[in-house]
């Protein structure tokens, strides 16, 4: 326990350590920050005696999730790529740890800076009821929706950033397919007809919508959770394959 | 306290090492001797758990490493051939996040730390950024994170390749002052071996060649020894009728040293016989035979009879 706390810390030092964290940061904050002032404009000028919940918060939430698509890849990029490439990799995978530790010490630090990010929008709520005072609770489904999101995104990453060396190419090969995962969830003219009720049943997107209305369904709690231990368990299968690649 | 047995690794159907066995007892150092692609890194990865055996097992003490890995890491120190090093860790901050790992509590660590700092000699940069020390001091912080937690067993991959002479031979020393502590150590340096094991093992082909102790081996080659001869003619003949003349078993070409003839390393199975062939060789194809020496058998000639090639 103690290596895996030892390893989770060191991960999160080079996290608020590094100027790219703050750099991500600031951008996932301006457009969350641009996303709540034009759909609370919107709102306003338009939602006059409708649910602030399903016309104001979804929206919002639903943007939220845009952004942790274009932020998640940023932050896991460098998990395993750069260990890869200094060829630390090596070093790490012969102390007293299992590679699970490893794999969770990351992704677990990852998820904390990613919460860390969302901790920021929590002012928005504030702000509101401030103005207008509002019923909390489905904020709390919203949220644990958005986490449970950003864990699927998250630990996707890992795992492409455990096939290669360069930084740059597991962030390209993360936020693609998510951002055309996006695409096909709202776009009917992007897939096939026959393809898009499948591609709508298994994508992450139309699995968090009603969490974003604050409703915590278990069937999405465990599809988050399956696709995020999908990943890690890819992501040790990665690991393992030392055993016959015979390279670092 | 290192044991071997039957070790075996494909990686796909590549063949790294079969049926390799030997045995390290407790405080011994030992060295991993083969040429490139010889299995020494390997065995070395196979040893810290790195890779599992296809076959066969690798044991530190009584533990199985590929059964109980975390715990066989436990008792080992290993330096990698390339040390990589966090590049944004100062050396004091990387080692308490290396003790840490390796499960050292608060005051242990500290003192750990302390301790292996001022054995190998990293006062002055401790509190410098790995990214900023030069290749002997990275080599040494290496080192100072596999003696970590006092390890009964340690791996080293290559300690002193890359550096200079004198960071080099610095690292002997280092290696000199690890009393007690079993060591493993591969190298290409066969005056290296010579000078800090007590115990070799000789790969080739990721297969077992030799192992035993450096003067057991030593004794394999009594009554052979190397004729150094400075021979002035066409140097392409002279190594082809050097390596032509009974009883030789290998012929090695010195580089032109500005001196008149070529200078040959003859390793002779009995070097008596042979000197008398090289002269009467000399004379009939008229070439000046302007030096010969008879010296003992080193290291070297072992693993040139052994393995056919330089380490």
């Amino acid at each position: 326990m103690r290596s895996f706390v030892a390893l989770f810390r060191k991960e999160l030092r080079s996290y608020f350590g590094s100027p790219p964290f703050y750099f991500v940061a600031t951008a996932f904050l301006a457009y969350a920050g641009y996303y709540f002032h034009s759909d609370l404009i919107y709102f306003i000028t338009f939602g006059f005696g409708l649910n602030i919940m399903e016309n104001f918060w979804q929206i919002l939430f639903v943007d939220l999730r845009l952004v942790l698509i274009f932020a998640v890849p940023l932050l896991t990029m460098r998990l395993l790529a750069e260990e890869r490439r200094l060829g630390t990799l090596e070093l790490l995978l012969t102390y007293p740890l299992r590679d699970g530790a490893i794999v969770a010490a990351k992704l677990g630090a990852c998820l904390v800076v990613v919460a860390t990010l969302l901790a920021g929008t929590l002012v928005y709520p504030l702000l509101v009821y401030h103005v207008e005072p509002f019923a909390f609770e489905p904020l709390f489904a919203a949220y644990l929706g958005l986490l449970l999101f950003a864990g699927v995104c998250a630990s996707y990453g890992l795992f492409i950033s455990s096939l290669t060396d360069s930084q740059v190419l597991a962030g390209f090969l993360t936020a693609l397919p998510l951002l055309l995962l996006w695409l096909l969830s709202w776009n009917e003219a992007a897939a096939a007809s026959g393809t898009l009720p499948v591609v709508r049943a298994i994508s992450l997107f139309n699995h968090f919508q009603p969490f974003s209305v604050g409703v915590i369904d278990l069937r999405d709690v465990f599809y988050f959770l399956y696709a995020t231990g999908l990943f890690v368990w890819a992501t040790l299968r990665v690991l393992e394959a030392r055993q016959w690649r015979g390279r670092r | 306290m290192i044991r071997c047995e039957q070790l075996t690794k494909y990686y796909g159907s590549v063949r790294a090492l079969e049926g390799v066995s030997f045995s390290v007892g407790a405080g011994e150092v030992a060295a991993l001797l083969g040429p490139n692609g010889a299995g020494k890194s390997t065995v070395m990865r196979l040893l810290t758990g790195y890779v599992s055996p296809t076959a066969g097992r690798a044991l530190v003490g009584d533990v199985d490493v590929a059964e109980r890995p975390v715990t066989a890491r436990r008792q080992i120190g290993y330096l990698p051939e390339q040390v990589s090093l966090y590049p944004e860790f100062t050396v004091r901050r990387y080692l308490g996040f290396v003790g840490e790992v390796k499960g050292l509590a608060r005051r242990r660590r500290r003192a750990a730390i302390g301790r292996v700092i001022e054995q190998c000699g990293l006062g002055e940069v401790a509190d410098r950024h790995n990214g900023t020390l030069s290749k002997g001091y990275r080599q040494r912080v290496g080192l100072a994170q596999a003696l970590l937690g006092d390890p009964a067993v340690l791996v080293l991959d290559e300690p002193t390749v890359g550096l200079d002479p004198v960071q080099a031979v610095e690292m002997r020393e280092l290696i000199r002052t690890l009393a007690g502590c079993t060591v493993l150590l591969s190298t290409h340096n066969l005056t290296e071996a010579s000078a800090l094991c007590s115990r070799v093992i000789i790969l080739s082909h990721g297969s077992l060649v030799a192992a035993d102790t450096a003067a057991e081996l030593g004794r394999r080659l009594e009554g052979a020894g190397r004729l150094v001869v400075r021979i002035d003619g066409p140097p392409d003949a002279v190594a082809q009728g050097l390596s032509a003349l009974p009883g030789v078993l290998g012929v090695e070409r010195g580089e032109p040293d500005g001196q008149a003839g070529v200078r040959f390393v003859v390793l002779a199975s009995n070097p008596e016989p042979v000197q008398r062939r090289l002269a009467a060789m000399a004379v009939a194809a008229g070439w000046t035979l302007l030096e010969v020496q008879v010296k003992p058998p080193t290291l070297e000639d072992l693993f040139v009879r052994l393995v056919g090639s330089e380490p």
